[in-house]
This record gives structure tokens, sequence and C-alpha cells, in this order.
């Protein structure tokens, strides 16, 4: 065994205070380099959000100031958009709507003609010009509701033009509720927040989030669940069904009558 | 083959069966398409009976108040009727219920549907004269109880769309003057919707109004039998004979087989096609009325009666409230409905006409009516189609007032240019058939004469074709003449002048001094 020299052994002991130090250190980089970070990421995502709102605005003005003006004051031949908020825009551009392809009795629904980060440019831009209707949280998207109540809060706000199975309805002068099969939830969400064209506001005191949820859980399930009865001939009711049965049964008896009454040759 | 006769002779000794059996199973029937419109209304009618009897083992019209506990997701936990629950149940929940309730619904419109063109039949080759009138009356009854049925039915289920469709009801009968409010207190047992409605329904549905069509059909087969079926003109068949096979054993063979074919239809419809899907509507519930909302297509004409009517219709006389926009459709339908019914004895007096026929005429042949039944016509669908307008207006994106308008048109003046064209086209067919009796028809074969003319030959029909075109009967204007003391009354000259109307245009059938000329 070699004998240990007392510098070795000194050098080879750690000071009292090392461990210490060394967290204090280890504490001070760390924390150091967070606060570093963060405070980096935060300028980032504010540079970020300008720049959204930045290129929002260049979109806006490129493809909507035509008719609701340059600052979103509205025009006559389109209305203001200060205070409709992002959820609005969201829906709007969303859904094909807007930008609207011909003036008619309302905006009809076409291919979307924007990518998503656009639509949240614009709908950002729009945002910061007063405060409105926000995107909600996916919680209230999700349609995990109760469907039961949604399907109740459905027929009592909304089957009056949707009708109750959401295949849409007429309004007057040319104007019409759509048929709700196949619409985004979060479109379903933002047209009972926003109230697009003709439709009323269903605002949060009027219908909170969580009903909200509740009516899109009731469409997803009218939706994903096809009529037990067998073909639904587009859920209108009994105009479908008196057409159908003119047509196909009296039709196709009529049908079996000629070949029975006909004479063999 | 022993026991069959033993068994034949030992009801025979005593129900004296044969006598019936030889007289019926020698009953001639004839045969053409269009008769057998009312075999599909009388077997759809067998398919209601058995479908609804099923129905009534498991539903039950109380409207007391139960929550509900079945299968289907977006109603659990809903308050409901016991009534509306039921229903829900037979769809849901019991086996095969949910089948036999569109076997059911089907049926029921299929019934009415074929009733309606069953009718059409009779009134456009004036199968409905002498000796047939009652017998048309009969069928006008039916029709009627057919949509009484209908309309008692869709109010069971006690969803929102029955209960839509009953407050129409109720909102009919209160716009009767004076009157309205009692009969809606006795009808309901209280203010709108109350507890009642349905059990008085249910009674009228499975039991009074059955049992009257019921015997109403009996009394139409009755009548069908002893006047016999008429037949269209054709060699050999006359005015005093039927040509046709006899019940037994082709017709019956023949019928009993269509039968299980209109069963068939009615089964593989309902079993592939969703109708009145109950368990969208939810309960009833007073304040919510669904877009789309529409009674059965045979109720259809008189709700689209109240959508053509213009708004705001109302007076105020002594403190009552005379809604004109539901007493116009309301009268006007019933109407419309009687001088369906009378028509028979309308046109019987007004033709002077009391023989009887048992030849069916061709609609062309008699152009005054059919264009009346062609005004008619148009009238019904111009109220028919006003019952879907929100859907046309939707579905070809018009908008509604658009449609409204055109459909107010198409039931006040459509009529009238219904009534000009048909009339016109069925005396140019006429001139066609009389043309082609006479010369023959286009053969196709075209000809060089030596001269180098070019002409097309025309040939004649055979006799057979030839007998549907010339045998019908001509009439006449009546005269006006003067009665036994001497005088014309109001009432002949009415008489005439309708008489007039009726027949004053007309083309005259190729007689035969006509025919043996042409033959050269």
């Amino acid at each position: 065994m070699a004998p240990t020299s007392p510098a070795a052994r000194r050098s080879g002991r750690r000071h009292p205070l090392a461990t210490a130090a060394l967290l204090v250190v280890g504490l001070l980089a760390t924390g150091g380099a967070y606060a570093l970070a963060t405070t980096s990421a935060t300028a980032e995502t504010t540079a970020a959000s300008e720049q959204l709102v930045e290129e929002g605005g260049k979109l806006f003005a490129a493809n909507c100031a035509s008719c609701h003006g340059l600052q979103a004051a509205g025009t006559e031949a389109g209305p203001s958009l200060i205070g409709v908020g992002a959820l609005a825009v969201d829906f709007q551009v969303g859904t094909g709507r807007m930008p609207m392809a011909a003036s008619g009795p309302q905006a009809e629904v076409k291919p979307v003609q924007f990518t998503q980060e656009q639509i949240d440019a614009m709908a950002a831009w729009v945002a910061e010009l007063a405060p409105g209707p926000a995107v909600p949280p996916e919680r209230y998207l999700a349609g995990d509701g109760d469907a039961a109540i949604g399907a109740e809060l459905f027929r009592i706000n909304c089957a009056m033009c949707h009708n109750v199975a959401g295949a849409g309805g007429a309004l007057t002068e040319g104007k019409y509720a759509p048929g709700l099969a196949g619409v985004d939830p979060v479109h379903i969400y933002g047209a009972m927040a926003t109230g697009p064209q003709n439709m009323p506001v269903f605002n949060d005191l009027n219908l909170t989030p969580e009903e909200k949820n509740d009516i899109i859980t009731y469409l997803k399930y009218v939706e994903e669940n096809p009529s037990v009865g067998g073909f639904d001939l587009g859920s209108l009711g009994p105009v479908s069904e008196g057409l159908f049965i003119w047509i196909f049964g009296l039709g196709g008896l009529i049908a079996v009558t000629i070949w029975l009454t006909a004479k063999s040759n | 083959m022993r026991f069959t006769g033993w068994a034949a002779n030992y009801i025979d000794e005593r129900t004296s069966a044969s006598t019936a059996v030889k007289a019926l199973g020698r009953k001639i029937f004839p045969d053409h398409w269009s008769f057998m419109l009312g075999e599909v209304a009388l077997y759809s009618f067998v398919v209601i009976l058995l479908s609804g009897t099923f129905l009534t083992f498991f539903f039950d019209p109380s409207m007391t108040e139960v929550e509900y506990e079945g299968s289907y997701v977006p109603l659990q936990g809903i308050p409901m009727s016991v009534a509306y629950h039921s229903s829900l149940d037979i769809s849901f929940e019991i086996r095969g219920g949910l089948l036999m309730r569109q076997v059911h619904h089907w049926a029921a419109l299929l019934f009415v549907a074929s009733i309606g063109l069953h009718m059409l039949r009779v009134f456009f080759t004036g199968a409905f004269r002498k000796p047939r009138e009652l017998n048309w009356v009969i069928g006008f009854l039916l029709f009627v109880l057919a949509m009484a049925l209908g309309f008692t039915g869709y109010s069971l289920p006690d969803d929102l769309l029955s209960g839509n469709g009953l407050r129409i009801i109720d909102g009919m009968i209160k716009a009767v003057p004076v009157a309205g409010a009692w009969i809606s207190y006795l009808l309901f047992g209280d203010e709108f919707p109350g507890t009642d409605i349905i059990p008085r329904l249910y009674v009228l549905h499975i039991l009074l109004l059955p049992a009257i069509l019921v015997a109403l059909i009996g009394a139409h087969m009755v009548l069908l039998i002893v006047n016999k079926h008429t037949q269209f003109a054709g060699p050999g068949r006359t005015n005093d004979n039927v040509v046709g096979a006899p019940v037994m054993p082709v017709f019956a063979a023949k019928a009993g087989g269509f039968f299980f074919l209109v069963f068939g239809v009615i089964v593989l419809i309902a079993s592939l096609f969703t109708i009145n899907p109950i368990w969208n509507y939810g309960p009833y519930d007073p304040s919510p009325v669904s877009a789309g909302t529409q009674p059965d297509w045979y109720i259809g004409f008189a709700d689209g009666a109240l959508r053509l009517i213009p708004p705001h219709l109302e007076t105020v006389i002594f403190g009552y409230t005379w809604s004109w926009n539901v007493l116009i459709p309301l009268v006007g339908l019933l109407v419309f409905l009687a001088a369906a019914a009378l028509y028979p004895f309308l046109e019987a007096w007004v033709t002077g006409d009391k023989r009887e026929h048992h030849i069916a005429e061709r609609p062309r042949n008699n152009p005054t009516r059919t264009a009346i039944g062609a005004a008619g016509v148009t009238f019904y669908a111009g109220l028919w189609a006003a019952a879907s307008s929100d859907l046309i207006a939707t579905h070809f994106r018009l908008s509604i007032e658009g449609v409204i308008h055109a459909l107010q048109f198409v039931t006040v003046v459509g009529p009238f240019i219904a009534y000009f064209i048909t009339k016109r086209v069925c005396l140019a067919l006429m001139r066609k058939d009389r043309e082609i009796a006479l010369h023959g028809y286009e053969s196709g074969r075209i000809v060089r004469l030596p001269g180098g003319e070019y002409i097309e030959v025309h040939e004649q029909l055979d006799d057979f074709e030839r007998w549907k075109l010339v045998s019908y009967e001509e009439y006449q204007p009546l005269m006006v003449r003067p009665d036994a003391r001497g005088r014309i009354t109001a009432r002949q000259r009415v008489r005439a002048g309708l008489s007039r109307w009726f027949f004053e245009d007309r083309i005259a059938p190729v007689t035969q001094k006509e025919l043996e000329s042409q033959r050269h």
C-alpha cells in the first residue's frame, strides 16, 4: 500500500462548503438560464403575436377591406367588425362563408379560401380591434356532454329553423338555416356564440359553454348514429315520406298491376 | 279427398254456402291495370289492420308524465307522457316493434294514396255514373274516414310533431265563430293540450273509425258486386255484359297473389326506409316547432290552404274575432270536398242522362268532365305543394315568399288554365282518333309514284283497334223546353245553360256510313 502524503490527502479532501457552493452555482445557473430562456420566449411570443396581428391586418386589407373598410368599421357593402371577436372570423372564414362569392340573400358555405394560420391571423387582428368572443377551449368542443340535455336545448332553441334532426329549414326572403351534419364543433360553437347572419346570438348567459357542448354532443350523436329505421330520406319529415310513397310505393305497385294485367304474348 | 268432400258437404248442408259460392265464383271481373288500384287500397288496409293490432298490444295512450328510461340516449331522463314512452319502447325495446310501426305508417300512406288514385280513375272514366253514384259517395266517405284515421294515428305518439298537428286543429276549431272555444274545450277536456286528448283519439283511432270504415268497405264491396264492374269498350264488350275472368279460380288467384305483392312491397319499404322518426322530435311541448313540420301527405292540402291564405284577414264584430284567414280555407275545403262527393249527381242533372252505364269512358271522350277533373287536380295540387313551401324554397334555392305567391297563382288561376288546356287537348285527341279511324294511321312507308310524286301510305286499323276509337256515346246539349204549364222556369234555363257548356264543344263519333264510304 503506497503511503499517502498529506498534500495528496489535502488535495483529495473537499472543502466543507463545497457542496453548498456547488448547489448555489447550480441553482443560479439553471435559474438564470431558465429566466433568460423564459424572457426570450415571452419576447418571442409577443413578437410572434405582433407578427400574426400584422399579417392578419395585411390579409384583411387585401381580402376583406373592400367591403368591411380598412379599419373594419364597415361600409355600405359590409358590416362593421369591431367587437365581433376572433370566433366570428374563425366561423365566417373557416366555413368558407367569407369572403363572399357574390352578394345574395346570405353568405353561402363554399371551399375555405385560407389556411388555418391565415384565418388565425385575421382573427387575431380583428380581436385586437375590440374585445369579443374568443375561440373556446377544447373542453367545450369535445362533444362529451349530455346528449339528452343538448337535444332538449336544441329543440327549444334551434329546431324551429334548423329542424329537429338538424336537417335545415327555410327562412324569409331566400335565406335559410343550413343543415348541421358534418359541421365542425368549433363552427357550431362559433355560430351559437356569434350569431352569424340571421342567427340569433346565444351568449354565455343564455346558453352556458357547457350547454353549448351538450348541443354539440347531441348533433354529433345524430350524425354518428344513423336512423335505426333505415334510410332517413333526408330527415325532412312527412314531405319526403309522402313523395316516396307516391313515387316508389304506389308507382311500384302500378308497375305490378300493369305486369299482372299484361297480355301474354 | 274423401274428407274434403265430406267437410264441404257438411258445411253446405248447414249454411247453403254453395249457392253463394256458385254466384260469387262465377262473377266476372274485367282486366285492366287501373281497375286494381282499389285492390291496392283494400290490401293495404288489411296490412294496416294486422300491424295496428300488433301495435295496440304495446301502446299505452295515457298522458301521465314519466321519465324516459329507455335505450335512446338523447332522451334519457327527459320527462314525457306514457303514450310517447310506449311509442319509443315499441321502436327501441320491443322485438319487431319498429318494423311494425313503420309497416303500419307506410301502409297508411299507401292506403290513402291508392284511394286517391282509385277515385281519380273512377272520376275520369265516368265510372261513377248511374247505377254507381251511391258507391261513389261511399267511396268518398271511405276517403274522408281514411284521412281521419290517419290524422288520429299521427297524433297518438304524443311527440312534438303530433302535438304541433293537434295545435293547428285546435286553432282551426277555435276560429269557428262563437262556438269555437266551446268545441275546443269539449274535444280537449281542458285548455290545450290537456291530459285527455290522446286517450280520446286512441278510442276513435282503434275502435269507432275502423268499425265504420270496415262497415263501409263491406257496403262498397257489396255494391261493386251488385252493380258489376265497368269495362272499357272493345269488341264483344257491351253495356249489357262483362268480359273478363271469373272470380273462381282466375281472379281469386290473381287477387290473392296481388295481396301478397302489396304486402311485400309495404314490408320492403318499411324495412328499408325510416318513417316518422319520433325519437328525433322529442316529447310534445307547446313551445318548440321544428322546421319542416308538416302533416302526412293527405292532410297536406289543408295545411297548404292555411299557408296560402293572405295574412291579417281578421275582423272584430261585437267583441268576437272573425279569423277569415282560417275560416276561408276551412269553408273552401269543405266546399271542395262536398263538390267532389256530389259530382255524380250534379253531372247527372246537367246531362239529364238517366240510363245505366257499364262502359268506362276514355277520358278524352268527355272533354268537359276531364277538364273539370284536371281543374280540381290542379287546385288540390296547388294546396298540396303549398304544404311543402318551405322545403321547395330551400331545395330549389328560392325565396319562400316567391314560392307562396307562385302557388297562390297556381291554386287560384291554375285550375282555369288547366281546364282550358285539358279541354282543348281532349278535343284534339278526339279529332286525331276520328282521323285515324277514317283514314288509317301513317305507316311510315314512303312510295314514289310513277309521276315522281312521293306519298306516305296510310294503313287501315284492324276492326279491334278501330272499335276503341269509334265506340263512344254522343251527347247533345239539353234543349230548353216549356213544362206542363207552358212555362220555362229559371231552373230549366240554368240547366240548359250548364248542359250547353258541357256538350257544346264535341266531336261526333265516326258513323258506320262514314266508315263505309271511306272504304273504297
